[in-house]
């Protein structure tokens, strides 16, 4: 594990606390399914880099079965906005 | 050869994942955000996991990472229409500089 590494990992975890700022900050529960659906597709990026790094590519799996979850979490949070429970 | 193409599609993929990122908290409104978070976000992960397919290669860990690319650009589109379509539904307002808002007038065209 080199710098330029490091680097990878740092500038993913700066897209993250971006997006948790838009969590703490927005304005409508909209904005926070937004931060959510961002940060799901930016951890799946962070998981693969992980596996990269680490050679365990076993991470690649998690990566694919947590985009499937978050597919079915953000439809799911998408029809509680449009007309509640 | 090869590995030193993936590296630069991986450092493209991070540029796009943290420009989208940056677009989520600079910008005015919900529709906004929506756009700059989901196209540039999943250009950026397809980028990387394709940067880790040229560097690893026809193994299983490469395959799987096709396989994720495929997923990803079925599925990220669809969540962000349905949250944008449950965001106008729920009656979040446009900027005010947006100019034009068709879902609106269909809408007034179904009543």
């Amino acid at each position: 594990m080199n710098g330029t590494l490091i680097i990878f990992l740092a500038i993913i975890g700066a897209g993250l606390i971006l997006c948790f700022l838009r969590m703490l900050k927005g304005p409508t529960a909209s904005d926070r399914a937004v931060a959510v659906d961002t940060v799901t597709t930016t951890i799946v990026a962070l998981l693969v880099l992980l596996g990269f790094i680490f050679e365990r590519y076993v991470y690649l799996d998690v990566s694919l079965v947590y985009s499937m979850i978050s597919f079915v979490g953000l439809v799911a949070l998408a029809r509680f906005l449009e007309r509640g429970i | 050869m090869s590995s030193i193409i993936g590296l630069i599609f991986i450092s493209l993929g991070l540029a796009f994942d943290f420009f989208g990122c940056l677009g989520l908290v600079r910008l005015p409104d919900v529709y906004n955000r929506l756009q700059a978070a989901t196209k540039c976000v999943t250009i950026g992960t397809c980028s990387i996991l394709f940067g880790t397919f040229l560097v690893v290669g026809f193994s299983a860990a490469g395959l799987k990472a096709l396989l994720c690319i495929v997923f990803l650009v079925l599925t990220a589109p669809v969540a962000a229409h349905a949250i944008a379509r449950g965001a106008h539904r729920a009656g979040v307002k446009l900027w005010k500089g947006s100019v034009v808002d068709k879902y609106a007038e269909d809408k007034e065209g179904e009543i």
